[in-house]
């Protein structure tokens, strides 16, 4: 069975955002991650793998951008993947990644095919959907648990009150949200070390339209200064969320 | 001349950090209260491979370089001392001196559960009566042909319960003097060894520290490392390196005591502005960021040159006189800042305080160092 696991190259979490002009983001000094829930999609394939070490034959990881994403990569094969995938192009928007991806999942016979939710920098939420769509492949979303038994894909998704348990047929895409895995694994000194010698293959992006433009961003109000309430005064604090802040 | 880290020494830096804040933060303030050695940690800390992280692969070590060592013991130590000793004690320390030093036999048998974080080891110089003057051995290795007979007592032993494999410095000639001392191997389980209490420290507190007490105990004679009389220049090389470690462990307590309070700084108001703003703490938290700068450049130095196979010792000792020192001057300016809250454990600062001071002392207080870096500007 061949995994191929999606991965955004994404500013660190802790990213003070600025941008030039109110149009671009500025990304001088950005530290650069794997998308968290792409992390914990490799933690969970690797999970699987360490389980079920003659099932799962190669975890590949793909991410679509310039050469400055190959450090993002090397961390994925650092932290367990076998073989990673540059598709040298410059993501524009949602569409234009899924078209890349789309190829790349066409030219090998990838079983499972993973993607986070979303981005943790755009939050787009489509390209699982997308790619799915492109491929004419079966998709199920917001996936929270990811199993293989007896060579089949078994997976639970949380829903309104509960969870339902979903049985995909394979090849299939899975769009996973947080609960995949407990927490990403922190690449070991080995892990490192071996990262160095894993096959990384580059391909040209492929034409393909973008469909949408940044016009511009806002930045958030800044947060207002924090009010203080005697904690005998319940009265002043049920009127301030009531009528000040609206949330009551 | 290069100051940009390789991709593989910041993917080091950034998986020690995620460690440190991920498995080390949550309950460092408990553990330095009960003086609870931190074993779980420790364990998950070997499986990724930083107790023998220098170490050749072929001995089932990391092969990472210094540089990339005194980054993760920045990070570790950032959060928390009583984790980082230990990985400064098996690298630089007992793993460095039996890679170094040892036959292949030795490497095989103790080298391989020490480097892949198997086994944790000790090192064994510090006497009651012997600490910065390490020729002044009273622990003797009597030759008895086939065995060394081990007497004596050891003190402030980092990792003496915990670890397994013990590098004991001791004399057998005592008309040699100090060319007359060996260096053994011993395994801590050997009948005749017992242990003194955990001491009840004022920092560190969770770091697993005894006396150790050796009474005839047998060491067979494959077990000494190099040639008869070799210890005492065998100890003094193995604590060039460890004074790297040692260094950058200061390194990181200054450093993560400067990130609290610089934090803090910008959150907590007076005179109704933050605190910052106040010129005072802005140029106090300037100056303890050069210091920092400073510090880490000497680890640094000292780190490169031990890659480059060029004499490190006087480095090296500059680095941890310079950043022990700066270590406590930076965390009680960093207390200081914190004001009332600093003096409380909740904030971490007051503890990184008190694990500075032992980088004063262990390891070569800041006065040897201060003897072998003035020796070396004669030469």
């Amino acid at each position: 069975m061949k995994i191929l696991i999606c991965i955004s190259n994404v500013p660190d979490t802790t990213t003070k955002i600025k941008f030039v002009n109110n149009t671009t983001f500025d990304n001088a000094g950005v530290q650069w991650i794997i998308n968290p829930w792409d992390e914990l999609a490799l933690t969970r394939a690797l999970d699987i793998k360490d389980a079920q070490p003659g099932v799962i034959e190669t975890i590949t990881v793909v991410t679509v951008g310039s050469q400055e994403t190959e450090p993002t990569i090397r961390k994925a094969l650092a932290i367990g993947a076998d073989k990673g995938i540059r598709v040298n192009a410059e993501p524009k928007d949602t569409f234009f990644v899924a078209s890349q991806l789309a190829e790349i999942v066409k030219k090998d016979n990838y079983d499972i095919v993973i993607c986070g939710i979303e981005s943790s920098d755009y939050n787009g939420a489509a390209l699982g959907g997308m790619l799915s769509e492109l491929l004419d492949m079966p998709s199920v979303s917001a996936v929270s648990h990811l199993d293989v038994i007896n060579g089949q894909v078994q997976l639970k998704r949380e829903i309104d009150g509960g969870q339902e348990t979903v049985e995909a047929q394979l090849p299939f895409i899975g769009i996973v949200q947080k609960g995949i895995a407990k927490e990403p694994r922190i690449p070991s000194m080995r892990g490192i070390m071996m990262a160095k010698g894993k096959p990384m293959e580059v391909f040209e992006g492929v034409g393909a339209d973008s469909f949408t433009e940044f016009v511009g961003f806002d930045m958030p109000k800044p947060k207002a200064a924090c009010k203080k309430i005697d904690p005998e005064n319940v009265k002043e604090l049920v009127n301030l969320l009531h009528n000040e802040a609206k949330v009551i | 001349m290069n100051f940009e880290f390789t991709e593989e020494q910041k993917m080091i830096q950034q998986a020690a950090k995620d460690f440190a804040e991920r498995e080390l933060l949550h309950d460092v303030i408990e553990r330095d209260e009960k003086s609870e050695f931190p074993a779980e940690h420790i364990k998950k800390l070997a499986e990724l491979g930083f107790l023998g992280m220098m170490t050749d692969p072929k001995y089932d070590g990391g092969g990472m370089d210094t540089i990339s060592y005194v980054l993760a013991m920045e990070e570790i130590s950032k959060v928390d001392s009583s984790v980082a000793v230990v990985m400064s004690v098996c690298n630089s320390l007992v793993i460095w001196g039996i890679e170094t030093y040892g036959n292949e036999e030795q490497k095989q048998k103790f080298l391989r559960p020490l480097a892949s974080g198997q086994k944790i080891g000790a090192f064994l110089l510090s006497e009651p009566e012997a600490g910065s003057d390490a020729t002044s051995q009273r622990t003797t290795a009597e030759d008895k042909g086939d065995h060394y007979l081990l007497n004596g007592t050891k003190n402030w032993i980092t990792n003496a319960n915990s670890a397994s494999t013990y590098i004991v410095i001791a004399q057998t000639h005592p008309d040699k003097k100090h060319k007359g001392i060996n260096a053994l191997i011993v395994d801590k389980n050997s009948p005749g060894i017992t242990l003194g209490p955990h001491e009840n420290k004022m920092g560190m507190r969770s770091s697993d520290t005894h006396s150790v007490m050796f009474n005839d105990v047998i060491v067979p004679k494959e077990n000494r490392i190099g040639e008869d009389g070799f210890g005492f220049p065998f100890a003094m090389k193995t604590l060039e390196g460890g004074r790297i470690g040692i260094a950058s462990q200061a390194l990181g307590i200054a450093s993560g005591a400067f990130e609290r309070a610089l934090k803090y700084s910008m959150e907590r108001k007076a005179f109704g502005t933050e605190i910052f703003n106040h010129q005072i703490n802005a140029f106090k938290l300037s100056d303890m960021a050069v210091k920092i700068e400073n510090g880490r450049n000497l680890c640094l130095k000292a780190a490169w040159l031990k890659d480059q196979h060029l004499p490190y010792g006087t480095a090296s000792a500059m680095a941890k006189q310079y950043c022990a020192d700066m270590a406590m001057e930076v965390t009680t300016e960093a207390v200081q800042i914190h004001g009332g809250y600093g003096y409380v454990k909740e904030y971490h600062v007051e503890r990184l305080m008190r694990e500075a001071k032992l980088t004063q002392i262990y390891e070569g207080t800041s006065e040897v160092q201060k003897i072998v870096i003035s020796r070396s500007l004669l030469k």
